[in-house]
This record gives C-alpha cells, structure tokens and sequence, in this order.
C-alpha cells in the first residue's frame, strides 16, 4: 500500500457529514417500513441501497477525504449502510410471510368433498366369518382340510356310518347326481345308481382327511354344502359349514366340550358357555347337540316378560348344531384303530351363526349377491 | 311322537305338581328332544257340560239351514228349564246327547260365551263341535254327539279330558322305542328315578297248536308272528271317550273301534298290529317276498306293482299286504253298514289281529320304493321290541273284549325264529375314558341297569342290552347311556394339545390374497347357486361342441328348470349382476370364488366301498374317478362406471381392459405375469377377447379369458351393455407362480431416461412390441411404460403410434447418454425387427 498522500488536499465532503448520513439512513428505513408489498420493497431497495443509492454515493465519497477523516466517515456510513440493509431484510422477510400466508388462504378447499371415485369393494360375510373361525383354530395347531363337493355316497355317508337304507340318511334331504351319459328327461330313471350325490355335510373332508393323514388328525373343514330345502327365510339349499375334526390318543368329550368353549368365547367373548343336549347322529357315539349361551342377554332374557331378547327368543341359549365322539365304526372305515385312538368332531351352519352374529333377518341377503347387503363387510367380519 | 302327560303318568307317578314344562326339562336333558309342550284347553273356563236335545225346530227363510233346539242342561243354568240354543250342525237328532256351553263360559282362543240374538232368536249358549273345543278334528265335520249314558249336566271339561298338556317329542332315528308311551315313559322314570309300570307286562298264554295258521317262509324278514283271533264283536261299538281323546291327543283321528284299538295299543307299546276281517281271509296267512310284478291294491286304495324285494302277507289268494308297511284293501276290516230292511247293523265281527316283527332294511326299502310312509313302516325301521309283540296282541284282543263283546278265541299263534340275547362286552372304565370323568364302576353298572340291562363281570363288563333298544351295539353306545344319564351339563371342560401346525397352505393363502385383492380394487363378493338351466349354453353363445355343455345333472333338483350344476362361474354371477342393476345399482363389480363342475361325460358309477376296513388306495382312486373334475375358478363382472363422475371430473365406464387387468389383479397375487393374447372365445366379443396365459415348465398354459361379453350374450341374458367378464382357473394359475420374491439390487446411480415412439400395423399386439423391446434393450433396462397409443392420418391408413417411456440404468456406474441412446437402439432395432416398428418421425 502507498503511503497517504500528504499533499492531497482535504475538501468538505457534504454527503459525508454525519447529520447527512443519518438523515440518509432514516430515509431509507422509513421508504423500507412504508413499502406495503414486495414490489414496493424491491423498488425501495434499488433507491436505498442499490449502486445510485444516496448512501452508496456517499460511500464513493470517502476516497476523497484526507486520511484521517476517512476511517471515521467510513464507519459512519458503514453502518447506516448495515442498518438499512437490516430493515431492508426484515421488511423482506415480514412481506414474504404475509404474501405466503395470503396464498394459503387462497388455496384453501373444501376438504368435506367427497371422494367415492371407486366403488368400495368387500368380501362376502359368509367367507370372512368361515375363516376368521378357521383362524381361531388355526392358532391351536389345526390344519384347514377341503373336498369336493360333488361326493361319492361312500364318502358322505357309508364311511360315516350311514347304512344303506336306514332312516338317518333321510333326515339330509340329499341331492343325487344323474348317473353319467343319462339325460335330463324321465328315461334316466332314479339315477340314484351314480352313487354321487352334493354332499349333504363336510363331513366327507373329515373321512378324506383320516384315510389321507396318519393320526393324530387335527383339521377344521369349512365348506359349501347342498340339502333339498326350498329357499325361504331361514332356509336355503346350498349353504356353508364349518366342521372340525379331532382323532389322537385319549381324547374325551371333556375335551370336546373345552375346544367348543374356547370357539364361542374366541367368537363372542370371555365367559360365554356351551351347553350339550344328547342327540342321535350317525357318525358320532356319544352324540349331542351344542347351544352356546345367548351372547347378547347372557340368559338375562329367560322368564322375564319385560326384557324380551330377539336373538335367543329369550331361550337365554342359540342352537349351534351336532357334534359327539367319532363313532369308532366310523374311525374302522378310515384305517384308523379305535383301540388306540379315540376323537371327537362337531359341525355347524355359518349362514345360521351369521344371521344371530349379525342380526341377518332374512336368508335370501346372503344368497342374492345384492352389493347393499355384501359391502358394508368390508374385508374381515 | 306327541305325549299327553295325563297319559304318561299312567305309566310313572310324577310328583303332582310338576307341569309338563318341567317334564320336557328332565327329558331334553337326558335325551330325548322335546320340542313343544302344548297347553290343551289353555283358557277354557266352563260352564260347559252334557245337554240331552229336547225339541228342534227347523228355522227357515236362512241362507243355510238353521236349528232353534232347546236342550236339557240339568240344573248347569241356574234354572232347570230347557236352554234356547240355535245351532247350524244338523248331524243330531231329539234324544241324543250333546255338549253344551252356557253363557259365562269362554272356550279355548278367548272366545267368550253370551246370549245373542241370532237368526231372529236369542241363542243362550252353543252346542259345541270337537273344533271349538280345542279337541282337534274328529272327522265328523258336525257337533259332537256323546255316547246316551252321559248324565245331563255332567261338566265335559273332566268328561272329555279338554284340559291337558302334550310333549311333543322330535324323535331320533335310532330310538324306535320312543315312538311309544313305554318308552318315553322308561325314559321319564329314569330320569325323575322313580319305578315304571311297564304296560307290555301282561299275562299271555302260551302258543298252542290251533290258533290262525300261519306260515312264515322268509324267518330272515319276519323273525316273530302272532296271530290272535276275536269273534263275536259288537259293529255298532264305537270307542269309548277317553280312547278317542288319548288318540287325538297324540294326533291321530279316531275312526273305528278295531283300527282305534290297533292304533292305541301301537301308541302304548310301539307294537304296530294289523286286523283282519276274518270272513274275507281265504285260508291262512303267510309271508314271503313278492314275486316281481305282483299287484296289490293297499288301503289308501292305491294298486301297487311290487318288487321282488318286498315282502308281503299273502292268504290263498295272494298278497293281502305290505308286510309291516300298510295292509291290503280286500281284507280290511268293513265299514258299518245297516241292512236297509232289517235295519240291522252289518260290519265286521270276526277279527285276526296280526303282531309281526319285520326285518328293519327290509321294511324301509319297502316304504320307499313305494313312497309310502306309514306309521307302522315308520316304528319297524326304527326298531321295534320283538319281545313285546305277544303281549301287544293280547292287549289288543283284551281291548277288543272289553269294548265291543268279542270273544277271545283260545287259539294263540306265535312263529318265532329263535334268536339269543344280545350282548356286548365293555371295560367298567369304558364310558370313564370316553367322558373325561371318573364315574366309577358302581354308576356305570346302575346306570345300564337303568335303560334295562342285565350287567356281569368286574373290570370286563358283559352287558346283555334289553330288546327294545336295538340301537345298542357298541362299547359307545353303552357309554353314552351313562354320560347321558349322568348329565352332558356335568363334563368339566379341557383343551387338548394338537401337534404344533403349518397354518394354511398356501393355495389357501392364495385364495383369500385373490379375494383382498379384488374387493381392494373394488369388487364386491357374490356367492352364487351353482344351479344352471342348461339353456343358458345357447345364451352364451357356446358352440355345440363347448366341453362347457358337457354337465352333471341332478336326479332330484330344486327346480327342474335347473337341473345341471354350473361349469363356468359367469351364469351366476351375471345373474347377480343383473339382479342388482335390476334394484337400481348401475355401477357394479363383482367377484366369485368357487369350484366349478366338469365331468368328462364318461363317469364310472361310484361302487359302494365296504365300510370294516380302510379301502385300499386304488378302491379309492377308483371312487374318485367316478367324480367329474372340480376346479376352483375366480371371476368377475363388470358393468356401469368403473370409475364415477364427480366433481373432480368425469367417470370412466368399465370396459375389457378392466376385466383384463381383473386378471392380472389376481395373477399378481398367484406371484404369475400373464401372458395376454389376443383370442375369440365365448361369450366374448370376438374382438374384445383376451386370452389369459401362464408359463408351467417353461410352456404356455392357457388360464383363462377376460373382456367385454358378445352384444347378443349381453341382450340374450338382458344384462346393462358392454358388460364385461373376466374367469380364471386356480387350479392351473397356481402351478405358475414363482414362488418365494427374489430381492432386485436397487442401484443407487443415475436414471437415464429415453422415449420413443414406434409405428406399428393396427393388428400387431402391443404385447408383442413390449417383449421385443424389452429383449432389445439388455440388461440396462430398468423398466419400460407404454405411456401413450395414437392413431391418425398423418401416421398413415391402419398404423398406430406406440409411445414407450425406457429407463436404463446400471447397478456399477452413470450411464452416459451414449450408453443409453446405444441401449434404446437396440431396442428399436429388435422392434423393428420382430414387429415391422419404425421410429416415428425417423
């Protein structure tokens, strides 16, 4: 750096004096407060603090003074310079915000509007109450076992026990299958010679599942069954059950009735019971049919005229369906020796279970498909 | 089988108080289902008695013939004097006796009594029929008419038992015995611990030597016949009141002394009897089976063709009846009839009354070849006590003494083909073991006894069951009498420990993945009869050669409209799908899930497996083989707007591409790409249509079909247009997953982006120009879009524009532009090669 030159001489600078610089500096943060938008500032800015800025052309200034003056003015604009600038930046920041906030309001929409663009879909209440039962046993270790349901009599009912002729086969009204190459018409006779029949119960999954699988069988066997009802109310020809199968050493009816007791109670909750009533089937001996504890008047109902519920017909119980030990003839029929293994089974209407779950009124809903009925199911029941 | 319990105590002396509800508790709990208890004469208030008709004036000028009668009630009125009564019944006459209610009384339905003028008369009261008494039909279709001896004045309330209650009891198929007082009343005396006096506890005399003749050439059929014989019977005897009112009560109709004493002694003992006029048998009764095509006319009148497996009574003259299902007409006891110059009466006055034990197969093959149910075929299938045949004989003909002047002959005819006892030996802990509870030795023995069997032995039971519990025959059904008689409601309750599981498998997986994935994209479950009228093959359209027309059909179906079972899911669903749009839902998608029917035509009839064995593994593949193939299909429909207009903008009609991308939805989920083609099947647009393929093994399996239904399937079924379809087979798709995902390397450098857009012929399957770029792109390709499809003019007559979006990038480094433009060149050349592609605008 050169040393300063002595022989420059000093001139006034008028800009420079100090009331002129603040006089500039109050000047421009007032144009700063009083700009009302970011135009406004952007404007202000290039008179306050742009290159032809009053304070910038002061600043030129300051070569101009002598050496001794100019740290002192230099400072002096400096910092007016810094002040303006400050403002300047809050000024910008404060518009910014308000100019943001403005823009937001403007976006605002009505977020109540509705988006049924797709239809929701659902799955049939019948399937999801099916599985959420397999899935209760499921968890205790039991596998989900199938057939057909087109069924050779054997399986639906000579293996069950069901002798040829006698009246228990009566009590399924069965639909027999047309023996193969017969027509439609009356020349096929009885057609009752296929020895195919729609099976009447899943219980043929069970005789399936017993000669297919070494014991101990534990399997639960959901499925679609068929009997000659006429559709109505509470009836329909093809509808679905759930049954479970159990064949290992040393099962007992006490643990028939415990596997029962935990299905309601996985279903309609803690401390609900079933009752057995002894009953005649085929396939089992000992034979019951099973209720379960009304779940909605827990038996509250029962004898009190004033609170009637609909759900049990303040029976204070809801018939479920049949179940026993399995009948050791029908075990004899399966390969599997009764001197060594006992087992029990029982089985029940789903569409009957959904009706009461569910306060269905009228079985045709469950039948017809119609989507009102179906949707508000949703995916799980 | 209905109880009055005012006939039940007869047999048991139930404590007093106990009403029939408590009864039908007691015996729902040890196992007899009492379905009802009815409340006979529930609200009945009297006075209501025993009138003698004085004086009947006929009253005319009325649309219908009206008597104004004045009747002798005794002091029942307070007065003595002759009650006014009018009355539209004419099957009386002055003198008789009659049942009369007075004002003040109210009969069953709260149906009050009261003076009131009717037919220009004041009535005080009626004379009452069987109906308005609660008493069920008596077949007379008038008033009722009591035997003269009744006093005038008796109160009819008592006289004709109008106050009861019935259990009416669902009886089960293996408890023939039940369908008898005795039975039900064995079973009410265990129940309450009490003693039974057993009504087939009688004094018989022995078979001798000059009774009926009678010949038994089938023993296997018929293992027991007596035949007794009464002479000398009153035809004028009618049945007294209180055998009537018992038969009423367990609902059966009164119709004559004979056939209402046959009746009730088979209500008390289970024993079904048939009486023969014995002037009209010719020579003496046998039974054997029929000969194949002999004829006998049976009492409902109806002429029978029988089988070679029936078995009949026969006298000289042929069959006189099925045996143990319905007698014959010809010998049938005669209706009353007066000789119109004597005015005596002439009827039936000699009677053979047959007590018959017949073989249960035997006797329900009968009754349903014939399609004839009776009562008698209905006890014999069930089981009947072979034991108590004499004694239900000797009842009957003490009946028939008794209540009409016959003579009991000394003859007494039994053929018995003999048979020992039953037994069945069972461990002591037996029934312990199959409960779960300790009952210990001492109960299970009391409890056998109980049901009536003889019990020997310590830890090795010998149990000797009683003859009219036929149903027992296992170590089971022994153990089920005692756990039943100890109480179902006294079984502790415990879990057993099944063996650890695997869950569901995973087709059962797949198939409720398939059902999220579809009703996540909008589609609604429907489950549908698999029940088809096979007219709906022509609606389709189906050739007629379609393997679909190839059906199973039902001997017997609901309507015989719909005879076959579905081999497509699409005429079910469509009928929903219909059904909806028909109650206003325009916008519809829905789904089925289900196996479908398809028999080769050429199904081997099931044979009938022996059941004392496991059959062997090709008994069994046999048995299958008889079963037509069951696959498990997946489908949907579509009809309306898939998407809807709103106010975001307009909605999008549901077309082929959704059924198409159905398909892929469910693909998906079966972890398969479909292949689509391009395909003309039924009942599709043939220009709509798409195949639906799988790669197995490396080769392509067809799956299924997607798209827009044919315009005349959718007017043939009346279903909304352009209603779309898709269905896929489950048992092939699942075969072509891929099983567990392999993890793609996600490479972290650059994407490098390049379109292009390729003309192409309108009939080349973008498809096709899809895999030919994908196989000229290299392994460079990350993922390749068809954005944009465009026709017109500029591009020349039946041309289109395919617009494609590739992504390139490398797992190692940047792409640089000429890698990727090298790479995107590629795949054009391949395009242009396979497909005849050319770069639009090049």
């Amino acid at each position: 750096m050169s040393a300063p030159n002595k022989s420059y001489d000093p001139v006034e600078v008028e800009a420079l004096k100090p009331e002129e610089v603040e006089r500039m500096r109050d000047e421009a943060i007032a144009a700063i407060a009083a700009a009302a938008d970011l135009d406004a500032l952007r404007e202000v800015k290039a008179a306050h603090s742009g290159d032809r800025s009053p304070l910038a052309l002061a600043n030129r200034e300051i070569g101009a003074l002598p050496p001794h003056a100019k740290a002192e003015a230099g400072k002096r604009v400096g910092q007016a310079r810094a002040a303006v600038n400050k403002a300047f930046a809050a000024r910008q920041e404060e518009l910014e915000a308000e100019r943001d906030a403005r823009v937001l309001v403007e976006e605002a929409v009505d977020v109540t509007l509705p988006h049924d663009r797709v239809l929701a879909g659902a799955r049939h209440p019948i399937t999801t109450l099916s599985e959420r039962i397999e899935d209760i046993f499921v968890a205790m270790g039991y596998e989900v076992a199938e057939g057909p349901e087109v069924e050779a009599e054997w399986f639906n009912f000579d293996a069950l026990n069901f002798p040829p002729d006698h009246p228990a086969r009566e009590m399924q009204d069965t639909f027999f299958v047309r023996e193969a190459g017969t027509a439609s018409g009356a020349q096929g006779g009885s057609g009752e010679e296929s020895g195919v029949v729609l099976r009447t119960h899943t219980s043929p999954v069970q005789i399936r599942s017993m000669i297919d699988r070494e014991p101990p069988v534990y399997v639960i066997c959901p499925g679609r069954t068929f009997r000659t009802d006429e559709l109505d109310a509470t009836h329909t020809p093809v509808f679905h059950q759930v049954e479970l199968l159990a064949i290992d050493e040393g099962l007992t009816m006490a643990d028939l009735k415990g596997t029962l007791d935990h299905m309601v109670q996985a279903l309609f909750g803690e401390g609900m019971s079933t009752r057995l009533r002894p009953n005649y089937f085929p396939f089992t001996e000992p034979s019951a049919e099973m209720d379960m504890e009304c779940y909605v008047c827990r038996g509250a109902s029962v004898g009190d005229p004033d609170r009637p519920c609909r759900t049990c017909g303040s029976e204070g119980w809801i018939e479920l369906g049949g179940c026993g030990m399995v009948n050791p003839r029908v075990l004899v029929a399966c390969g599997v020796d009764p001197r060594k293994y006992s087992g029990f089974a029982f089985g029940f209407g789903i569409e009957r279970m959904l009706m009461f779950r569910h306060s269905v009124e009228d079985m045709r809903d469950m039948i017809e498909g119609d989507v009102r009925f179906t949707r508000p199911f949703g995916m799980e029941i | 089988m209905r109880i009055p319990l005012s006939w039940l105590r007869e047999y048991v002396d139930l404590p007093a108080a106990e009403t029939g509800r408590d009864v039908q508790a007691r015996l729902v709990a040890t196992g007899l289902e009492v379905e009802t208890v009815e409340q006979l004469g529930a609200g009945l208030k009297g006075p209501l008695v025993v009138g003698k008709v004085l004086t009947i004036e006929e009253l005319e000028g009325f649309k219908k013939p009206i008597r104004f009668c004045t009747v002798d009630v005794g002091t029942a009125n307070g007065t003595g004097e002759p009650q006014e009564i009018v009355c539209g019944a004419r099957n009386f006459a002055v003198g008789d006796k009659v049942v009369v209610v007075l004002p003040g009384a109210v009969l069953p339905g709260d149906f009050k009594i009261a003076a009131r003028k009717t037919y220009g008369k004041v009535s005080h009261g009626m004379i009452c029929s069987g109906d308005e008494l609660g008493m069920g039909d008596d077949g007379s279709g008038g008033i009722i008419v009591l035997p003269p001896e009744y006093e005038v004045g008796t109160d009819a309330i008592a006289l004709l038992e109008l106050v009861d209650e019935v259990l009416d009891i669902a009886v089960t198929a293996n408890r023939g015995d039940c369908l008898s007082m005795r039975g039900v009343a064995r079973e009410a005396a265990i129940a309450y611990g009490l003693p039974l006096r057993d009504p087939a506890l009688l004094d018989v005399p022995p078979p001798n030597s000059y009774g009926y003749l009678v010949g038994v050439s089938d023993p296997a059929g018929c293992d027991r016949f007596t035949a007794r014989t009464v002479t000398g019977l009153d035809p004028d005897a009618r049945s007294p009141i209180w055998l009537q009112r018992r038969l009423q009560k367990a609902g059966m109709r009164p119709i004559s002394l004979a056939v209402d004493v046959t009746n009730y002694v088979m209500l008390e003992l289970g024993q079904p009897l048939h009486a023969y006029d014995r002037s009209r048998l010719d020579g003496p009764i046998g039974v054997r089976r029929a000969q194949q095509g002999e004829k006998l006319t049976t009492l409902d009148g109806a002429q029978r063709v029988l089988d070679a497996e029936d078995l009949v009574i026969t006298d000289n003259s042929g069959p006189i009846g099925l045996a143990g299902v319905m007698g014959g007409a010809d010998t049938e006891i005669a209706d009353v009839t007066r000789d119109p110059e004597t005015g005596e009466s002439r009827g039936t006055t000699d009677i053979v009354v047959e007590a018959a034990h017949f073989d249960a197969v035997s006797i329900a093959r009968t009754a349903r070849r014939h399609k004839l149910s009776s009562e008698a075929a209905k006890r014999f299938e069930r089981g009947v006590d072979p034991n108590a045949a004499s004694a239900a004989a000797q009842r009957t003909v003490d009946l028939l003494v008794l209540l009409a002047g016959g003579t009991a002959e000394a003859g007494v005819t039994e053929v018995v083909a003999p048979s020992g006892p039953r037994t069945i030996s069972v461990s002591a802990d037996h029934p312990d073991r199959v409960a779960g509870v300790e009952y210990g030795r001492e109960t299970v023995v009391r409890r056998l006894q109980e049901v009536g069997c003889d019990v020997y032995g310590q830890d090795e039971l010998v149990v000797t069951v009683p003859s009219w519990r036929p149903d027992l025959a296992d170590p089971n059904d022994l153990a089920e009498e005692v756990i039943r008689l100890e109480g179902y409601e006294n079984l502790p309750s415990t879990l057993p420990q099944p063996p650890a599981g695997r869950g569901l498998t995973e087709r059962q997986r797949l198939r409720r993945r398939i059902g999220r994935a579809l009703a996540g994209a909008g589609y609604v479950e429907a489950l549908n009869y698999p029940f088809l009228s096979e007219d709906v093959f022509d609606q389709l359209g189906l050739a007629s050669d379609d393997p679909r027309r190839t059906v199973v059909r039902l001997v017997n179906p609901l309507s015989e409209s719909e005879p076959a079972l579905r081999t497509t899911l699409l005429p079910g669903l469509l009928t929903a799908l219909r059904r909806n749009d028909g109650r206003g839902d325009h916008d519809l998608a829905l789904f089925e899930t289900g196996l479908v029917f398809r028999p080769t035509g050429h199904e081997a009839p099931a044979v009938r497996l022996p059941v004392d064995r496991r059959p062997t593994d090709e008994e069994i593949a046999a048995l299958n083989a008889a079963l037509p193939a069951q696959p498990r299909r997946v489908a949907v429909v579509l009809a309306g707007a898939r998407e809807q207009a709103g106010w975001w903008g307009k909605g999008r009609p549901a077309t082929w591409a959704d059924a198409v991308e159905a398909g892929r939805t469910v693909a998906r989920e079966a972890g398969v790409e479909l292949i689509v083609r391009q395909d003309q099947h039924a009942p599709f647009h043939p220009g709509r249509c798409a195949a639906l393929l799988a790669l197995v093994d490396g080769a392509e399996v067809l799956v299924g079909n997607a798209g827009e239904l044919h315009p005349r399937v959718v007017k043939a079924l009346g279903l909304p247009e352009r209603t779309c379809a898709m269905e896929i087979d489950l048992d092939r798709l699942e075969p072509a997953g891929t099983g567990a995902v392999r993890a793609p390397r996600v490479s972290t450098f650059p994407v490098a982006t390049q379109d292009v857009a390729l003309v192409v012929d309108g009939e080349v399957a973008a498809a096709d120009v899809e895999s030919a770029l994908r196989a000229g792109a290299g392994e460079l390709l990350e993922s390749l879009r068809l954005f944009d499809v465009f026709t017109g003019e500029q591009l020349g007559e039946g041309k289109k524009s395919l617009a494609y979006a590739l992504r390139f990038r490398a797992a190692d480094r940047t792409l640089t532009a000429e890698e990727a433009t090298a790479a995107r060149d590629a795949a054009v050349a391949s395009a242009r090669e396979r497909t005849g592609a050319v770069l639009r605008g090049a």
